[in-house]
């Protein structure tokens, strides 16, 4: 009843390739953008905007990024936290380099760093495919893990690879509350996550679409695969790129390589699995059943009385995970995000179903 | 740098290269036979290592624990075609990747929960210490482990080329429908596979146990075999010999020539570099069946 589009007309092309082209949903998420911005940082207490919401978009970005590689452009990737340490190392250096340059700046370039690391170890791609790729791009996981600790220069000839990021400067305005670095990572985020949300509606999306669902037919008809994959590898490491840089700057503040290793990889792939492959939203949905599960299965046996040990919650930790995301490729194979749009096709008939 | 200490680099590498083979050979049995990239494999040789361990430890006889975790890795065979495999049938590849994953991690929290996460020594009896041959120094462990996966290629070659079972699941292989059509149970064959990479799963677990005392990051031998296996080729089990002898031999030695001039621990990543190089000739590795692409 409420979710219906009956009388919205479409008067124009423009109206017919607006992003959100029902008004609901046009209102739904202008809504949760305002309650995103002017909300929750009132709202929520410096615990969750500290531990939860900020890591959460954060992973949010990474989880973006791997899934136009992934779920869009189909080339399975285990190196996204390789990435992402690209892009956290390049904005220390950039950092130390030109300590006056804007931090937008900075980001920008870090993302742009690790996009040409994601061009070069995108590269094999034009020649494996399937389960070879996946593993060719451990390679890269492997060898930059290790280079953020046995290469000086990159950790600026830190001891062990830890470094300490400067502190977080706006326009002369140092963040330093919880909500300030809430609401600096929500506005990147939100940003680019439009900017994502319009590459996969245009001509770059498309095309990663059409290699995915099968790359010798998508040649024929004039897709050039080179280009396609790499810029669909460039475009993922930018925004991993990014997402490390956000991690160091304004989660971790004092990094070490470990931060960036195969889990973290691991973690946001099971993030676009649950959320949805080739689903921007999904990206959303499973960064925050990712990021909340543990914090929930860590709460419910103390709150239900059960004094379990941490080695034992941890492996519950572990069984959960591994049942969840057998279960999902079970039930839905395209994760939270495709249940969230047949309850949009449900809400479209009820409550008069005929 | 004489000619002698390079023999004994190199041949260190092959043997401990061998040992790479046993964790490559249980992926590439369930690939063969189901096109399934099996990620869990090396969570299943921690699994097997745990069980073997941990009923040792009820003080049953050796051959007795032997039965008891084959029987164990025979009903873990049977609950991941029934609850994972049997329900994604049909689906893409990919997909049971994936699936394969969340088995990984659900075997690693399982083993552990269930057996504990100390680190367990184990000590079947293979001696340790390293002997002479001719004037190169050579782990005697290392030997054992050389013949202990030489039979089992040939065990498996055995069975795979003369047994009713070994030529049922060749045909599976082969073409899942033909096999079908033709009257052979693909859900009992999968089973039989996956029993079989268990068993095998089992041999590496007791061998990499015996080396490393079974703990957590003997499922991490797993990302070790895996450039193994891109090198050999999923479908080659010769492969997955061969390969792990090249990855072994090409790590040592690059660890001892390499490894002081881009400041050491490149063993991390030497091994991928090397599969990924080969793949970039052959994209389908040395021993592969050639990818036929049709539209």
């Amino acid at each position: 009843m409420l979710y219906r589009e009956v009388g919205q007309f479409k008067t124009s092309y423009a109206a017919d390739q607006a992003i959100f082209p029902i008004r609901q949903d046009r209102i739904g998420s202008i809504v949760v953008l305002l309650v995103a911005f002017a909300v929750i940082p009132l709202a929520a207490n410096e615990y969750w905007l500290r531990t939860l919401l900020t890591p959460f978009l954060i992973y949010a970005l990474a989880a973006i990024g791997l899934n136009l590689l992934t779920g869009y452009a189909g080339q399975v990737s285990l190196g996204t936290g390789a990435f992402m340490g690209v892009g956290a190392y390049a904005a220390y250096n950039i950092s130390i380099w030109l300590p006056s340059l804007n931090i937008i700046v900075v980001l920008m370039l870090a993302g742009l760093v690790a996009a040409g690391v994601g061009i070069l170890f995108g590269l094999p791609s034009l020649r494996i495919k399937g389960f070879y790729l996946a593993v060719a791009t451990l390679a890269a996981q492997f060898f930059l893990s290790w280079a953020f600790i046995r290469v000086p220069w990159v950790t600026h000839y830190s001891a062990n690879g830890i470094v300490t990021f400067p502190p977080l400067v706006l326009f002369g305005v140092p963040i330093t509350t919880p909500a300030g670095r809430y609401l600096f990572t929500l506005s990147i985020v939100a940003v680019l996550a439009l900017i994502a949300k319009n590459l996969v509606r245009g001509n770059a999306g498309r095309s990663w679409m059409a290699i995915r669902d099968m790359d010798i037919a998508a040649e024929i008809i004039g897709i050039r695969p080179l280009r396609t994959k790499l810029l669909a590898f460039a475009v993922s490491s930018f925004y991993c790129g990014i997402a490390g840089a956000l991690v160091a700057y304004v989660f971790l503040v004092s990094v070490e390589p470990a931060a960036f290793d195969l889990d973290r990889s691991f973690q946001i792939l099971f993030m676009i699995i649950i959320g949805g492959l080739g689903s921007i939203l999904g990206c959303f949905l499973g960064a925050a059943f990712i990021t909340l599960l543990p914090i929930f299965l860590n709460r419910v046996p103390t709150s239900l009385g059960l004094p379990l040990s941490t080695a034992t919650i941890s492996h519950i930790e572990f069984m959960t995970f591994g049942a969840l995301i057998v279960f999902f490729l079970i039930v839905e194979p395209h994760g939270l995000a495709r249940l969230w749009q047949i309850a949009k096709e449900k809400l479209r008939l009820w409550p008069f179903p005929h | 740098m004489n000619l002698s200490f390079i023999t004994e680099v190199t041949l260190g590498g092959l043997l401990a290269g061998v040992m790479y083979s046993l964790v490559a050979l249980g992926f590439v049995l369930i690939y063969k036979a189901s096109g399934v990239f099996n990620y869990a494999q090396g969570s299943m040789v921690l699994f097997a290592a745990l069980s073997f361990v941990g009923v040792l430890e009820l003080d049953v006889p050796i051959w007795l624990a032997l039965l008891l975790t084959v029987a164990i890795m025979i009903a873990l065979a049977y609950v991941v075609e029934r609850l994972v495999l049997r329900p994604l049938v049909n689906q893409a590849q990919i997909t049971l990747f994936m699936a394969t994953i969340g088995i990984s991690f659900f075997l690693d929290g399982f083993g552990q929960e269930v057996w504990g996460s100390d680190v367990h020594a184990l000590n079947i009896g293979i001696p340790q210490n390293p002997i002479f041959l001719g004037s190169i120094l050579i782990n005697q462990f290392d030997l054992i482990a050389a013949v202990v996966a030489g039979s089992l290629v040939a065990a498996l070659a055995l069975f795979f080329q003369y047994t009713r079972v070994g030529r049922a699941l060749r045909a599976v292989a082969d073409d899942h429908q033909a096999a079908m059509s033709v009257g052979i149970p693909l859900k009992s064959i999968w089973v039989v596979v996956w029993s079989a990479a268990g068993i095998v799963a089992l041999v590496a677990g007791i061998m990499w146990g015996s080396k490393l005392g079974v703990q957590f990051s003997v499922a991490l031998v797993a990302l070790k075999a895996l450039p193994v296996l891109i090198l050999g080729g999923f479908t080659s089990i010769p492969g997955a010999i061969i390969g792990g002898l090249i990855i072994g031999a090409g790590e040592k030695l690059s660890e001892v020539f390499l490894g002081p001039m881009l400041g050491g621990g490149i063993e991390a990543w030497f091994a991928y570099m090397l599969a990924m190089l080969v793949l970039l000739v052959r994209p389908q590795g040395l021993f592969g069946e050639r990818i036929i692409e049709r539209v």
